[in-house]
């Protein structure tokens, strides 16, 4: 991220950062307390000068009256730094912990359906696709729903383009020249991991569009940036997306405790998986098929092999990816 | 745990000296790949090399290839920070041995998720 003008242009006051924190919580629901001010200085400032405003209380109050540029700020303030597998743990338990029962409990359907919610600019939602490539029997599908609240990153999936710069963080040598060719400076995913996932803008403060109901879902470092009570509101819609045996995954400092009582929770290795409450221990007896919807035209026949891999970090977001 | 420098910009040196002192390793740097097989053959028996491509006297994928032709160091991780960035120079260097590769230029998370990558430096415990 860039630092803000040392010349006095990227000092947000008082009043305009109160301005930018009340949009972000009325558009989307995010807490931007007190302290954050140089992030949303670092945030607006390229953006004050591409719109030639002098500095950031110029350009703050011309959101007031520009509806695009409002919708920029809201993209830039929503935007997170991410990269490939990181954490390894949770992708650990995805393919050790998750997969296995939902390979057994799937077999008549042969595919699986997964949400990466707040997927940023899809690290997380391309490691997962590895995974599955790497870990899927002969015969399966599987899809990738990545959505976001900013069009721009979903964007940015779509195209699955990544500079050199990003491939550094975290994507392990080997599955870089297996899964990536070069584009110019940029490095582009397979066609085979990009038909695997599909985009769809989505806030998650605000009630969910038609959505499958989902085997395993990634809800991974965003739920900090809302208030108690959205929190929870968002716990109790995710797990009407949620197959009655499947498995939702927060970051590390997050939790369903105290907050719905719909979950438990299950160790897996240094992760917690939250459950649908009712929901059998994983690698206990498989329960019924979710009704997930059977492959479409953006599901790919897999085939398997093993591995493990590593995903993400947050800063102020909806985009926790 | 022990960490090999093998570039031939002090400069660069002086960057990755600083991230894995920062993640608890001590140092041995070299300016090229004859340097760096040279402290090996001495003795010097590092966890890791970070290891440049380009540089005089012996590059860093022949460096690769004969560490890796020799038992001794067998349990030696070998990655590449380079900016050699051509999809057929990162196969050729994994065909060779190098455990992973750090294109540059880099951040220093990049480094570091690397390592944690490769199991040399722990990772935070959820809480």
């Amino acid at each position: 991220m860039p630092p803000a003008g040392d010349d006095g242009t990227g000092v947000i006051s008082p009043t305009s950062f109160a301005y930018v924190a009340d949009l972000l919580r009325r558009e989307t629901a995010m807490l931007c307390e007190p302290g954050k001010e140089y992030l949303v200085e670092a945030r607006l400032l390229p953006l004050a000068r591409s719109a030639g405003q002098p500095d950031v209380d110029s350009y703050v109050a011309l959101l007031g009256r520009d509806p695009s540029e409002r919708a920029k700020a809201i993209d830039a303030l929503t935007i997170n730094e991410t990269s490939w597998f990181r954490d390894l743990a949770p992708y650990q338990a995805f393919t050790e912990a998750m997969l296995p029962p939902l390979l057994e409990a799937r077999a008549h359907v042969k595919h699986l359906e997964i949400w990466s919610a707040a997927c940023s600019s899809g690290q997380e939602a391309y490691s997962l696709t590895m995974l599955l490539r790497e870990n899927l029997p002969p015969g399966w599908t599987a899809r990738i729903h990545a959505t976001d609240v900013s069009t721009s990153m979903l964007e940015r999936v779509r195209a699955g383009r990544y500079s050199q710069v990003e491939m550094n963080r975290g994507m392990p040598a080997q599955r870089l020249v297996t899964w990536f060719t070069r584009a110019g400076n940029e490095w582009e995913v397979s066609p085979e991991l990009r038909s695997m996932v599909t985009t769809q803008h989505l806030n998650l403060a605000a009630p969910f569009p038609p959505m499958p109901v989902f085997d395993i879902v990634f809800l991974r470092n965003v739920l900090i940036y809302f208030d108690v009570d959205t929190k929870r509101d968002i716990l109790r819609r995710v797990s009407s997306r949620i197959s009655p045996d499947g498995y939702l995954l927060l970051g590390s400092s997050e939790t369903t405790l105290d907050l719905d009582d719909a979950w438990t929770r299950e160790a897996a290795g240094r992760v917690w998986m939250h459950r649908p409450r009712g929901a059998s221990p994983a690698g206990t007896a498989a329960r019924p098929a979710s009704p997930a919807s059977p492959a479409s035209s953006a599901s790919t026949t897999v085939r398997a092999t093993a591995g493990v891999a590593q995903s993400t970090a947050p800063a102020l977001s909806q985009t926790g990816a | 745990m022990h960490a090999l420098i093998i570039d031939d910009s002090k400069t660069m040196r002086s960057i990755l000296r600083r991230i894995v002192t920062e993640l608890g390793f001590d140092t041995t740097e070299a300016g090229n790949g004859q340097e760096a097989l040279d402290a090996l053959e001495a003795g010097l028996v590092p966890d890791i090399c970070l290891i440049d491509w380009n540089m005089p006297l012996m590059d860093g994928y022949t460096f690769v290839t004969r560490v890796r032709a020799d038992d001794r160091w067998r349990n030696v991780t070998l990655m590449m920070v380079t900016t050699e960035s051509e999809h057929g120079q990162i196969v050729r260097a994994l065909a060779a041995g190098a455990h992973e590769y750090v294109i540059k230029p880099f951040t220093p998370d990049a480094i570091i998720e690397k390592m944690e990558l490769l199991g040399l430096v722990a990772q935070e415990v959820p809480a």
